[in-house]
């Protein structure tokens, strides 16, 4: 069953003074919205929708990141403007400016309860140098190897987590594959096959052993 | 419960082994096994390995049922297929003229056999192949696929998948005629009006 | 419907069998300071300096996949543990945001690679979810017949291979294969291919069952009981298996649950959590089965509680074989090509066998997710191992290693 958000929020901002959340619909029908809770509170946030007896959220299911780019949102509003002498509602779009900016999701559910989940998001400030969010792994140990997969393939740094290095790509790897700017290297290691394209690619590296 | 004997667990494992060891000489259930290549496993109606092209009689450019509309070069996940259209028109099977691929060419190494462009066809042109016997003596021969080593007739399809190639073949019928029939009609009309 | 079933035990408990004990209170690794020697590791550089590091690297028999484990060894004693992997590292996620919904399905078999067909259910379920679209009963009796079938045949590799690395050299190992090649037979006829399946679509299956399926699906059910019955014989009162698993690798319920331990090593620990139940997704609301559970939280619990699931599974199979509807294979609505579903975002998850297998999905209304993630059990399920191997010797890493039931394939994605 999932959990009604707009019941949680105020129980939640009654716990954690200062915390200020918000709810981020979901466009689909029977879409469960999410909360987005702000970085200096997470961590008391988290504590408590653990701790709480009627949620008893002890069971984070999947930690994952998104990268938003910075984008132009189209926004519709409403103008009253004088038209042949008549005053008259015209819509007008605005185009606003919407920086970029990492996010962390969380999937929480309850084993005890066995009610969920509930979608908990942290918002880094943007894709640049405020990358880092507080971790949720002193609450929630299942974090630990995904906060540190989002550190590495999303560059989110972790502030309190246990051992934060990267865990799929190898050390000593620079970029973060899975932002929606990453450019990958064509210096890649790997068989050139009889496809056109891909054999070009290959003899430009390896110029001695073409003629395969 | 008293306490099992020292090593009783281990002579129950051990009567179990032996009882499948004899047994796989006597009952075919337990032995699972077939000398390969002397005898062989005969595949199922609906295994699949790498596509082929299928071509209708004998002539296989002129049979082809292809048309190069590229929709399996667009659905296959892993971008396999290269297709170059040929401005060259032949007739299909009810007679209409159609495009027909100059280049077909399927990258082996990439292709994951996962038969969506099987699905997507609306020609029945793409069928999957079963032969996984494929070595060859160079490292790079077998891997490019193109037009003619892909093309295969009808009977070699209804060899591989007799009840795919039948429903197939029922339908690639029954829309023949019922153009054939529609163009009798339309003659009829025509004769009876002029 | 909810019964739980305690994990037997087959024999009384030897007295002094591994010590089990307490771990440490459900707590975080020690973490790393600047310049430590191996990554994370501060053991080496603190003073200790009679500990051996070895690398259980990633080419080795007993290590289920690429994986290699960075263990700190004092004599024989496990003192630390890193896993590291990231060899089979595909990036199937960023694939699965440049290709279409229904592209992703193949590389989906390609995930957990022994159980395709629940892959594809859980990605089909999830954009079923998003899409709004229902299969039809039929489908859904299929989707149960194949996972289950799936599940048995899961199970009983994992017995086999367990056994390999305990020393088993082969043949419970072979004997699980045999049943296994009739599962795989069974779904090479229904899908054509016998791992790489693709043949869940969203709103149902690809193609109906040919003609004979059912019948030769009831024979392998059939024989599988006997086959489970040799494998306990052959097994469960083994000395050797009972002194190496039995106290071996316990994981306390508490650091289970926080750690997001799912699947039957959870269940092993004794938390009753088991998604068919909780989430009811599918049909299997319709079907009585009963969820082992352990109370050790050891090898042997986990090794008893797959034997003890694939028994359920037999029951729920001959329901669903017995039971299944003739009618349509798809939902009318869906469409293969040209698929765009609405902008939101959704998160499916099924019970596949190592675990629970989540997708989560964000679609921004094109052909292709905006983000598409899986959520991998086996990856989540190795946060523990380092608790679990602490104080044990290196013998007992390769067992609780086979007992936590990677693939490589998931867990690098």
């Amino acid at each position: 069953m999932a959990l009604k958000l707009d019941e949680l929020k105020p129980r939640v901002e009654a716990a954690v003074p200062g915390a200020a959340l918000q709810i981020v619909p979901n466009p689909i029908p029977g879409g469960q919205p999410s909360l987005l809770v702000d970085n200096a509170h997470a961590l008391e946030v988290a504590r408590f929708l653990r701790d709480d007896p009627a949620l008893r959220l002890d069971y984070a299911s999947n930690v994952t990141g998104v990268d938003w780019l910075d984008t132009v949102l189209q926004e519709k509003h409403k103008v009253k403007q004088v038209v042949e002498g008549v005053e008259r509602e015209i819509e007008e779009t605005t185009e606003v400016k919407r920086p970029g900016y990492l996010e962390v999701v969380y999937h929480l559910y309850s084993m005890e309860l066995k009610h969920g989940p509930l979608v908990l998001r942290l918002r880094t400030g943007n894709r640049t140098d405020q990358v880092s969010v507080p971790s949720l792994t002193p609450v929630w140990r299942g974090a630990e190897f995904q906060e540190r997969e989002v550190y590495d393939l999303y560059g989110v740094v972790f502030d309190g987590h246990p051992d934060l290095r990267r865990i799929l790509m190898w050390e000593g790897f620079k970029d973060y594959p899975m932002r929606k700017d990453y450019v990958e290297p064509d210096d890649y290691e790997y068989e050139p096959t009889p496809h056109d394209e891909v054999m070009e690619k290959a003899k430009g590296h390896y110029p001695a052993q073409h003629g395969v | 419960m008293s306490a099992p004997l020292l090593g009783q667990g281990i002579i129950k494992g051990l009567v179990e082994t032996a009882r499948n060891f004899v047994g796989s000489y006597v009952e075919k259930d337990r032995l699972t096994t077939v000398q390969y290549p002397e005898e062989r496993v005969p595949q199922k109606e609906a295994a699949r390995n790498f596509p082929f092209l299928v071509y209708d009689g004998e002539d296989w450019e002129k049979g082809l049922r292809c048309v190069a509309c590229c929709i399996c070069e667009k659905e296959c996940p892993p971008q396999c297929i290269y297709i170059v259209k040929d401005t060259a028109r032949k007739p299909d099977y009810l007679g209409k003229l159609q495009f027909q691929p100059k280049v077909f060419d399927i990258d082996t190494s990439v292709c994951m056999s996962c038969q969506i462009c099987v699905e997507v066809c609306p020609f029945d042109a793409i069928k999957m192949d079963v032969e996984y016997e494929l070595s060859t003596g160079n490292r790079f021969d077998g891997l490019l696929q193109r037009k003619a080593q892909l093309a295969k007739p009808n009977q070699y399809f209804h060899k591989i998948h007799p009840a795919e190639a039948a429903e197939v073949d029922g339908r690639l019928d029954a829309e023949k005629a019922k153009a054939e029939a529609k163009a009798k009609a339309a003659a009829a009309a025509k004769a009876a009006a002029g | 419907m909810n019964e739980v079933l305690q994990g037997r035990d087959a024999s009384p408990r030897r007295p002094g069998c591994g010590s089990g004990g307490r771990l440490g209170e459900a707590s975080l690794p020690a973490p790393a300071p600047e310049g430590a020697g191996a990554p994370g590791f501060a053991l080496t550089r603190n003073g200790h300096g009679s500990l051996l590091e070895l690398s259980i690297g990633p080419q080795h028999p007993s290590t289920h996949g690429v994986f290699r484990m960075d263990v700190a060894l004092d004599g024989e004693r496990v003192v630390g543990l890193k896993p590291v992997f990231g060899y089979l590292h595909r990036n199937h996620e960023k694939i699965g945001e440049n290709t279409t919904y229904l592209g992703s399905m193949p590389y989906t078999d390609r995930l957990d690679y022994f159980c395709s067909l629940t892959n594809n259910w859980a990605y089909a379920l999830t954009v079923e979810k998003l899409a709004g679209l229902q299969p039809p009963p039929r489908a859904e009796y299929i989707r149960i017949i194949t996972a289950e079938l799936t599940r048995l045949q899961n199970h009983a590799s994992l017995v086999g291979f367990l056994l390999q690395d305990m020393g088993a050299m082969g043949t419970p190992l072979m004997y699980a294969f045999r049943e296994r090649e009739k599962v795989l037979d069974l779904f090479e006829s229904l899908t054509g291919a016998r791992m790489m399946c693709n043949y869940m679509r969203f709103g149902g299956c690809r193609c109906d069952l040919p003609p004979g399926w059912l019948e030769q699906a009831k024979e392998v059910v059939d024989g599988f009981p006997r086959f489970l019955d040799e494998l306990e014989a052959l097994l469960s009162e083994n000395e050797i298996l009972l002194s190496r698993t039995q106290g071996v690798g316990v994981l306390p319920r508490e650091l289970a649950v926080s750690a997001g331990i799912t699947g039957p090593m959870l269940r092993a620990s004794g938390v009753n959590y088991d998604i068919r139940k909780v989430d009811q997704y599918g049909i299997y609301d319709r079907f009585a089965f009963r969820v082992p559970m352990g109370d050790h939280g050891d090898v042997y619990d986990r090794y008893m509680i797959r034997v003890l699931e694939m028994r359920e599974s037999l029951k729920i199979l001959e329901a669903a074989l017995r039971d299944i509807p003739e009618g349509p294979i798809v939902d009318p609505k869906a469409k293969l090509r040209g698929f765009r579903p609405k902008a939101g975002e959704v998160y499916g998850r099924i019970e596949a066998p190592k675990g629970e297998l989540g997708f989560y999905l964000i679609s921004d209304g094109s052909p292709q997710p905006y983000r598409y993630r899986v959520r991998p059990p086996s990856f989540i399920n190795l946060t523990v191992l380092e608790d679990m191997c602490r104080g044990r010797h290196v013998a007992d890493v390769v067992i609780i290693l086979g007992s936590v039931d990677i693939v490589m394939g998931e867990v690098d994605r």
